[in-house]
């Protein structure tokens, strides 16, 4: 799979135009999702997500940690998102290069600016120890939209994770306890969505070939009507009137995701 | 020591972990399989044959096998911090060394075939689980290839011998404690891969070599069965 060839490009922003799209979907309209949860024992929480062919695992850790000076009652919040060479061969070995990095702090903004996780729940001792929450994303296949299912993962594997036990006395992780102490979190579910522009038209979850031919694109993390993050990515220019019709589009698919989701976010 | 070795799991000595292998499970790769020993999960994927780049690296009489085995920091219980380490670039390199004899590698000259291994969920036995689900991928992705590889690693707790590790078993201390013998074979019974950290007699290791000719044999019915439902699938569709 390489880039997108100039002529399919011609031909998908012909067909964007009159509305369409090569797999028959709405601009507007989502692939397939198919989410399994707790897919990897060892982790406190995680999640398998699918959109069309595109599919992310994402793992929840905790550890205990020093709690940050300006945060000394709080937990900690630490995403990493590695861009796996198994997943696409447009991925190489080596540290992470800024598309990575900019899907982990997407990830990472929707999550605490939402205020998601009650992290003054995650305090042990002030000043001294709190809880850190690590959020680790992994791509498996890259069809496009990673961002969308790594913050949609993100989500699910924090609902299902459960607080290790801990021995205050012995200042010890008790890992092989089972535990059934879940996750302190807010009831506002932030899901982060990103609104792509090709040509003229604006167009959701994209396929990697779609995406090829994306001028520019705004990530946004929230839900129903309250924005918690929001990233204008790539360098093309939008209107005003293009802002306010890329937030209207993400409200409609809010709604839309939270019925797909609903099962999944209990 | 007539009394029957218990394990804690209640497997029989030259008992395999119940195993799950699949093939086509990266859809972008050329070539990609799953292969789980219990809760040990690997998933591998083939990227190539394609033309080597730095191109300084190009070998002119052979191609070359470029294996990658890498964790997910939450396989584990005390997460690991995402890259590489000493121990992920040895077991590469051993991954590389335990297929390269299969795979007709003179056939690609200045070309490199890249194998991505990365391990879910772990409970041992990661790197055998991992060179298992490459040779899939391999065969998946159509390399021409003389033989599969099947890897399984054989354990001494205290004297006893036992087939396919567990974590729980690994950290075995009573008595001699745990050996660990990883190793992987060809179907004919080629060793091209092999491993041990502990101690044991030169007497036992041989039998530990013949239990793992059996298990072998065993896991390679397994992968066979794999590919062979998956051509049939394709054939169907």
């Amino acid at each position: 799979m390489i880039e997108t060839s100039k002529l399919t490009g011609e031909r998908i922003k012909e067909y964007l135009s009159q509305g369409k799209r090569f797999d028959k979907r709405k601009l507007d309209e989502f692939r397939k999702i198919s989410i399994e949860t707790n897919i990897s024992k060892n982790a406190e929480g995680s999640a398998r997500v699918k959109i069309g062919k595109t599919e992310v695992l994402v793992g929840v850790k905790m550890d205990i940690g020093e709690p940050y000076p300006d945060s000394p009652n709080q937990g900690n919040l630490v995403v990493n998102a590695e861009l796996l060479p198994l997943s696409s061969p447009r991925f190489e070995n080596g540290p992470p290069k800024f598309p990575a990095i900019e899907l982990g702090r997407l990830v990472d903004r929707a999550v605490r600016e939402s205020k998601f996780i009650e992290f003054k729940k995650l305090c042990i001792k002030e000043r001294e120890k709190v809880w850190t929450v690590f959020i680790d994303v992994y791509s498996i296949n890259d069809d496009g939209n990673l961002f969308d299912a790594a913050s949609i993962g993100a989500i699910t594997a924090l609902k299902n994770a459960k607080i290790p036990k801990y021995d205050e006395k012995e200042e010890k992780i008790l890992r092989d306890e089972p535990s059934k102490e879940p996750l302190p979190l807010s009831k506002t579910i932030p899901i982060s969505i990103t609104i792509h522009k090709i040509g003229n038209n604006l167009v959701v979850d994209p396929t990697k070939e779609e995406e090829d031919l994306s001028e520019t694109r705004v990530t946004i993390g929230g839900s129903d009507d309250t924005i918690f993050s929001m990233q204008k990515g790539d360098s093309s220019s939008l209107s005003i009137e293009e802002i306010g019709n890329i937030l209207e589009t993400a409200k409609k698919i809010w709604k839309d995701l939270y019925k797909t989701l609903d099962k999944f976010l209990k | 020591m007539t009394k029957e070795f218990q394990r804690s799991d209640g497997r029989k000595i030259d008992e395999l972990r119940p195993i799950t292998a699949k093939v086509g499970v990266v859809p972008n790769a050329d070539g990609s399989a799953m292969f789980a020993f219990g809760d040990t999960i690997a998933i591998a994927a083939v990227y190539g044959p394609k033309k080597m780049h730095p191109q300084h690296e190009q070998d002119p009489v052979k191609g070359t096998l470029r294996c990658t085995y890498n964790m997910l920091s939450f396989s584990v219980s005390d997460r690991i911090k995402p890259g590489i380490s000493r121990r992920s670039v040895e077991i590469s390199k051993i991954t590389e060394w335990a297929l390269e004899p299969i795979i007709m590698i003179d056939k690609y000259p200045n070309m490199v075939i890249d194998v991505h291994i990365n391990i879910i969920q772990a409970n041992a036995s990661t790197r055998c689980a991992g060179i298992n689900a490459a040779a899939m991928a391999l065969a998946h992705a159509g390399i021409p290839m003389r033989d599969l590889v099947s890897s399984v690693s054989i354990g001494k707790l205290d004297k006893q011998l036992v087939v396919d590790v567990s974590k729980h078993e690994e950290d075995w201390e009573e008595g001699e404690g745990a050996t660990d013998i990883p190793i992987t074979m060809t179907s004919k019974g080629e060793i091209t891969h092999m491993q041990l950290d502990g101690k044991i007699s030169i007497k036992q290791l041989k039998e530990a070599i013949e239990i793992a000719r059996e298990s072998t044999k065993k896991i390679y019915e397994i992968q066979k069965k794999a590919l062979k439902e998956f051509a049939e699938e394709e054939k169907n569709d």
